[in-house]
């Protein structure tokens, strides 16, 4: 009965949400185009020769940043920049008193905007193999299965960081600017630019504790067919979930007695 | 004996303020060190509301009506007191005190703005678990009580702000919550939206004996919806009671023009001992109290000769607004 009704809450949310994303169907094709950044990389590493240095082919390679492309096509999260609008615009308060936590909201519109960006991701992928034939590959189901729910997992962790962040709303009202500097160890560590195995030893120990490798370099290795510790891998992500959840859920509500409901 | 829905007891609400000196000199200084100060906005205040009460909160721009309707909804944390709505505390904001509130503002949106009212409609349907069956009967019910129709299928953006305003109150109101918090609804509208919403709201409350709890600067909402007001000062409540006698105590005289038949008429009108505002010609006006407006237009009527005659009300906005300025109403 009760999984009945939060079915229906989210099977709802994401029927809504995805009518409204594609109101937005063309800027979406463009946030999927201006995705590309793995493949300049690839670009840089292949044309470098880099990737001898850490015995990785040119195939092997090339499947990474595309896999990585995916990874992050469907892991990209922007609910600081969501929230910190609507709270200072006001609009949050209405959902504040909806018997729904607003997050949900948010979670559901960047489900269905990953839905709404598949397609566009595909035809980018299509032109992919048309410039990289030698590329073509066609994973295992177990092993896509598996890439699915680490992507999706993936996404979570981002989305429980950033909604961590969104809700110092509550204290600074520009939680944005903290976003920009967790920007930079996810650009960095997370595998978007080099994959994680190419850090000297000594970083890579210190890198695997953080969450960052989990966010794009693990997915991306386990979709590609590279060797990687699936069960270390999934396991670190679930931790992590662990560990944010909770603390989600204390910053939430801590922050709801500051809220001034400004802007309303 | 009809219950109290709303209980509030020596609340107050205090606020930090971050206070910045004009020019270059208070930016840098606001720069490295924020001077904040604490602002209390409410102020110990009490009150009760029963059950199906339409309550008018009144007061001048920042006396702080908005921040009580808040606080009441459990939208923002009280700094000291106790408040209990429908028996529960608001900033607790426990599913079923939710599903049986709502909070309208005035031009604060909660429809989505790409996608016609009617799955915005159906969203909330859902989030108070409303199966769709019944969301459908609720939406139809809704939409003839407030006379939109086509409405419901066109994007909000290209809605009026009337048709987008009704619209919010159906999304506000679908599932049929006991108790209305509605800050400035008719803010905005045309007179006739605003008579159609005071209309709609009326029959709400007689439908369904809902509670509303109401601020407004339009005074028609206040004196076509509201028997009792509550007046806040700075953030301290100035009066609570009926409209009518805080009325009757702000404008305890009426301004009676009489027309005579003659000028000579309207000389002995001027000295039998009515207090007289002004003359001209056959035109006399009368300050009379209202307590023995009856009695005195009565015997006006018997013993001159009359043409015509015009009570002039004084207006409502003029009577409230001494209100607003006013710290305390003893009636």
């Amino acid at each position: 009965m009760i999984s009945n009704l939060i079915n229906r809450k989210i099977s709802t949310l994401l029927k809504v949400q995805y009518s409204n994303m594609l109101e937005y169907r063309v800027e979406i094709a463009l946030w999927a185009i201006s995705g590309i950044i793995p493949f300049f990389m690839l670009n840089i590493w292949t044309t470098n020769n880099l990737n001898e240095s850490i015995n990785i082919s040119d195939v092997l390679l090339s499947r990474y940043f595309l896999c990585a492309f995916f990874v992050r096509q469907f892991s990209v999260v922007w609910v600081v920049f969501s929230f910190e609008e609507d709270s200072l615009m006001g609009k949050v308060s209405p959902y504040l008193i909806q018997p729904l936590n607003p997050f949900f909201r948010y979670f559901a519109q960047h489900i269905a905007e990953q839905i709404t960006r598949f397609p566009f991701a595909l035809i980018i992928a299509f032109f992919f193999f048309i410039f990289n034939p030698e590329s073509i590959w066609i994973p295992n189901l177990s092993t896509l299965l598996l890439s699915i729910v680490s992507t999706f997992l993936s996404f979570l962790i981002q989305f429980l960081i950033q909604s961590i962040v969104a809700c110092l709303c509550f204290w600074t009202e520009k939680a944005s600017s903290i976003e920009r500097l967790l920007f930079i160890p996810t650009l960095f560590l997370s595998g978007l630019l080099a994959p994680v195995v190419s850090f000297p030893q000594y970083v890579k120990s210190w890198i695997y504790m953080t969450p960052f490798p989990y966010l794009i370099d693990f997915p991306a290795n386990l979709l590609s067919g590279n060797e990687t510790n699936i069960i270390g891998g999934l396991s670190m992500q679930i931790l992590w979930i662990i560990l944010l959840l909770p603390l989600f859920k204390k910053i939430w509500s801590e922050g709801t007695k500051k809220y001034t409901a400004m802007g309303s | 004996m009809v219950k109290n829905i709303i209980d509030v007891r020596n609340l107050s609400k205090s606020f930090d303020i971050s206070s910045k000196e004009p020019g270059l000199k208070g930016t840098i200084k606001h720069f490295f060190r924020r001077q904040t100060k604490s602002l209390k906005v409410i102020k110990d205040i009490s009150f009760e509301i029963k059950e199906g009460e339409i309550v008018g909160f009144l007061g001048a721009n920042g006396a702080g009506k908005t921040t009580i309707l808040k606080m009441l909804c459990g939208l923002i944390y009280p700094s000291d007191g106790s408040i209990l709505v429908s028996g529960y505390l608001p900033f607790r904001r426990k599913e079923n005190f939710l599903k049986n509130i709502t909070l309208i503002m005035g031009q604060k949106q909660q429809l989505i703005w790409d996608l016609p009212p009617i799955e915005s409609f159906y969203l909330n349907a859902s989030i108070y678990d409303l199966d769709k069956f019944e969301a459908k009967k609720r939406i139809k019910k809704l939409s003839e009580m407030l006379e939109i129709d086509e409405e419901l299928f066109i994007p909000v953006r290209k809605l009026s702000l009337g048709q987008r305003m009704k619209s919010e109150l159906l999304a506000a109101l679908i599932h049929e919550p006991n108790i209305l918090f509605l800050d400035e609804p008719t803010l905005g509208l045309d007179i006739n939206a605003q008579r159609n919403l005071r209309k709609f709201l009326q029959k709400y409350n007689k439908e369904t004996n809902a509670t509303i709890c109401l601020t407004s600067h339009y005074m028609k909402d206040i004196t076509s919806l509201c028997k009792r007001v509550i007046c806040v000062h700075e953030g301290a409540i100035s009066y609570d009671g009926k409209l009518d006698l805080l009325l009757k105590k702000l404008s305890p005289v009426k301004e009676i023009l009489i027309v005579c038949r003659s000028e000579e008429d309207a000389i002995k009108l001027e000295n039998s001992g009515f207090t007289v505002k002004n003359k001209i010609k056959n035109e006399i006006t009368l300050k009379i109290e209202n307590n023995s407006i009856t009695s005195s237009l009565k015997a006006i009527l018997n013993n001159f000769d009359i043409e015509d005659l015009f009570i002039n009300e004084p207006p409502i906005d003029e009577v409230i607004g001494k209100v607003l300025i006013k710290k305390d109403y003893d009636i």
